[in-house]
């Protein structure tokens, strides 16, 4: 069906440079299109064959119950988003549980959703999560020795930046003074 | 003062040049390092989580922590019938059965139809097949994918996970995981 239109516009489009290389440039033009029909054809086979890769590696379970469905009570639905928003899809793994389709970070939003009904704190969630795939599974910064030289970072920059005006400054007072 | 001043700046004129090549050498390091998407487990070390999960299939039954402490070490295959990878492992799964290597699965979200399927072409090396339809003992080990093979020694605890297929070379590391699980 989506075939039809494409190749229209390639027919009316300029032929390929490659038909241009020896022979009838006239005769080409006319040659060139049943090949590129062809050609077409193999483009489509390779995008079928690419979307079909990823689809087969799908699984066909519906997703868990809480993997699409809010809770019930506004405030325990806002506690367990605030925690699924900093909890990374360890399959997808830029994107955090509550932004990620696959499979598995539903079954970890069904989870999380499961948890926080039950009345556990989102921080309480969040340590049992780090404690089964370490710190990478958490997009919250933590308190820890390894993070102080970022959070240092600024502060001792400002302090070069002052010490390097001071400096200037005075230099320039000399200046006018021994002038 | 008049002497010393340009001398200094002189030195100093080079400070950000070189900062900046200092970047420059982190940001193409970084780019061109291989990229290592596997997410270690931290649960090495540690006893299995509880769980029961029922029979995925009808000739095999579920599994529950308390069959998986039984004095002999064992794997534990998280895989399922829409995997790939899964297809390609199931030869050494094969091969360290008939090993005298008992082997549990986990099928993650997967239908029994399918399963059932995928076990009569690639063959059935386990002992017990449990459902795991919403990924909990996935995550309760911390395994973020299938294929994963864990290593589990008599009293529960797992030694050693193994990320993606079993490939034919995987085998030995395997094996001495399964002997150093003995002691």
């Amino acid at each position: 069906m989506m075939r039809q239109p494409i190749q229209q516009r390639f027919r009316h489009s300029r032929p390929p440079r490659h038909s241009r290389e020896g022979g009838n440039p006239a005769r080409n033009r006319w040659t060139w299109i049943p090949a590129f029909a062809g050609m077409t054809k193999c483009v489509w086979l390779a995008i079928a064959i690419l979307f079909a890769a990823p689809l087969a590696a799908q699984d066909q379970m519906p997703p868990a119950p809480l993997a699409y469905k809010q809770l019930d009570d506004p405030a325990l639905e806002a506690k367990a988003q605030g925690l699924m928003e900093t909890l990374r899809c360890l399959k997808c793994q830029s994107q955090s549980i509550a932004d990620s389709d696959a499979p598995m970070a539903g079954d970890m939003r069904h989870q999380v959703r499961t948890r926080i009904a039950a009345g556990e704190e989102p921080e309480a969630i969040r340590s049992w999560l780090v404690e089964r795939y370490g710190d990478y599974v958490s997009y919250a910064p933590q308190n820890k020795p390894i993070m102080w030289p970022l959070f240092a970072a600024p502060l001792v920059f400002l302090l070069m930046a002052v010490l390097l005006l001071r400096g200037r400054f005075r230099r320039v007072k000399a200046k006018e003074d021994s002038v | 003062m008049s002497e010393e001043a340009p001398k200094r700046s002189s030195l100093a004129i080079w400070l950000p040049l070189a900062l900046f090549g200092a970047f420059f050498v982190l940001v193409i390091w970084g780019l061109y390092r291989p990229a290592d998407r596997d997410v270690v487990s931290a649960f090495v070390g540690k006893p299995l989580p509880q769980f029961n999960l029922p029979a995925a299939t009808a000739d095999r039954p579920g599994l529950s922590t308390a069959q998986m402490t039984t004095g002999k070490p064992r794997l534990l295959n998280v895989f399922a019938s829409w995997c790939v990878p899964c297809a390609v492992e199931a030869p050494q799964l094969e091969a360290l059965r008939q090993q005298g290597v008992e082997i549990d699965g986990v099928a993650i979200r997967d239908r029994p139809e399918d399963l059932n399927r995928f076990l009569a072409n690639y063959g059935n090396p386990f002992a017990r097949i449990g459902k795991d339809d919403l990924s909990e003992v996935q995550v309760g080990i911390g395994s973020s994918g299938v294929p994963e093979t864990f290593v589990i020694d008599g009293k529960g605890v797992i030694r050693h996970q193994h990320i993606g297929e079993i490939r034919p070379e995987d085998v030995p590391l395997i094996l001495q995981k399964l002997k150093e699980a003995q002691s």
